[in-house]
């Protein structure tokens, strides 16, 4: 069995995030962020392409250093301790050139939190116990985004950073992935999401961060957001206009 | 055409006659190009490691150093060896020079550039694909060179293809510091040269092709493997 056996039980949301900016080559990709993500939430990022979504996300797991403005995890600031308890969800997985057991071993090493029975148990719950010896990098778009979100399942993580997801996955997959997420959520994982499916984020989410061209213009509860959004930007958004 | 069948006839003979002195020439050669290898294996590889994986300065401009020492011409290595080893030189004390010791140094300054740039590369590569995934699952970092090497393990096996090839087939160098001695220090190469200076070119030929074949049959060993990694996306 798939035993719960966290290393820590501090908490490291929620998350605040007070006046964060990013800058590339002398350009704000993320202006004045203010936002607080709430424990045990299911946030969903929204926001057109090249808003800064994925960006703000790979901040917050700590992969893109913050050097104006400040992230607290439950009041702390991000250490190695913090991000262990992190497992994020890459929207184009990076798998290592390993079979698919290969691949869960290698995070298993690193976690030490599971044995080999939990791996496998982890691969049956999506959908890939079949495919234990096979290259992972020779399964499915859908196959491969499973086993990146059963690499992170392994780290048993407090905080799941997913970034699109389901982006382009057949409705199999996509299922599987959804009802994993909402698990994770009610053992107590707080999870943060990218998408651009309205509907996804209807289902899943219980919060809502409407991000466009690098500021955050809403922040609200998911029902609200998609019944009456406060800002032109979002009901564009909404309604399939371009947003300029 | 007629010397290139004579040559080929004269090959079979020595290989199926089992000709002592062949075999001895045969295992010496063997011998100091895989000690050469492992050794500048263990140099290279971490050398190679580091360099792909750590960004500092002037780290470019030492990979352009070692990219072109993989053209030094190895008669000015064994020269440069030879003046350091002989009885004169710094080294002399040693008493290497013409030694299979001397012969494995001059193949090592040889190969050690060829094993840094090529893994560097093979490394890097791995390194660019896994960073952020790495950084994410906070992998410590001998887990995550580890893991470079494990995961670039055809591409180096190619990159110790590379440096095998070039100590087997290397004469200027070994011929200074070893100075091709019967039954010491004379290697396949070496007796090439010696054989077509006397003249003897179908004996000279028939050793080429020994040697040729060897250098294929490796080959073929190692590109099998690597098409088998590719079918399975491991490269």
């Amino acid at each position: 069995m798939f035993k719960k056996n966290r290393k820590s039980e501090v908490t490291i949301s929620p998350i605040k995030i007070k006046d964060l900016s990013i800058s590339l080559n002398d350009r704000f990709i993320l202006r004045n962020i203010n936002c607080q993500i709430n424990d045990k939430s299911i946030t969903a990022i929204l926001g057109p392409n090249g808003a800064g979504k994925s960006l703000l996300l790979q901040t917050i797991n700590g992969l893109i250093p913050v050097l104006k403005g400040k992230i607290t995890y439950n009041s702390n600031q991000l250490d190695n301790d913090i991000r262990k308890q992190q497992a994020m969800v890459f929207q184009s997985p990076t798998l290592l050139r390993r079979t698919v057991l290969g691949n869960m071993e290698f995070v298993n090493s690193i976690n030490k939190n599971s044995n080999i029975i939990d791996l496998k148990y982890i691969l049956k719950k999506v959908g890939l116990e079949a495919y234990n010896d096979k290259p992972a990098r020779l399964l499915s778009g859908g196959e491969k985004q499973r086993l990146s979100l059963a690499r992170a399942l392994l780290i048993q993580p407090k905080l799941l950073l997913l970034d699109e997801p389901t982006a382009n996955l057949d409705p199999y997959s996509l299922k599987l992935i959804e009802d994993l997420i909402l698990e994770e959520n009610s053992k107590g994982t707080t999870i943060i999401l990218t998408t651009h499916d309205m509907s996804q984020a209807k289902r899943l989410a219980s919060d809502i961060i409407f991000i466009n061209k690098g500021e955050i213009l809403e922040q609200t509860q998911a029902k609200i957001f998609f019944k009456e959004p406060q800002t032109i930007e979002a009901k564009k958004y909404l309604t399939g206009e371009i947003l300029l | 055409m007629n010397i290139l069948l004579e040559a080929f006839k004269q090959s079979f003979d020595l290989v199926l006659m089992l000709d002592r002195d062949l075999f001895e020439i045969l295992l010496l050669s063997l011998k100091v190009s895989l000690v050469s290898l492992l050794f500048s294996c263990l140099i290279g590889l971490p050398l190679g490691t580091f360099l792909a994986i750590k960004n500092f300065w002037f780290r470019d401009n030492i990979l352009i150093i070692f990219n072109t020492l993989m053209g030094l011409p190895p008669v000015v290595v064994g020269l440069i060896v030879y003046l350091i080893i002989s009885r004169s030189g710094p080294l002399g004390w040693l008493g290497i020079l013409y030694t299979p010791t001397a012969m494995i140094i001059a193949q090592m300054i040889l190969i050690i550039p060829i094993i840094v740039s090529l893994s560097a590369q093979a490394i890097e590569e791995v390194h660019q694909e896994y960073k952020y995934l790495f950084l994410s699952l906070v992998v410590p970092s001998h887990k995550a060179i580890k893991a470079y090497i494990f995961d670039a393990r055809y591409s180096i096996l190619t990159v110790m293809l590379a440096g095998f090839g070039r100590a087997i087939s290397e004469v200027g160098a070994v011929i200074i510091v070893g100075g091709n001695i019967d039954h010491l220090t004379r290697v396949m190469t070496t007796s090439i040269a010696l054989e077509t200076s006397k003249g003897n070119l179908s004996l000279a030929l028939a050793l080429g092709i020994i040697l040729l074949s060897i250098a294929l049959s490796v080959n073929f060993l190692l590109i099998r493997l690597k098409i088998r990694a590719k079918r399975r996306m491991y490269v």
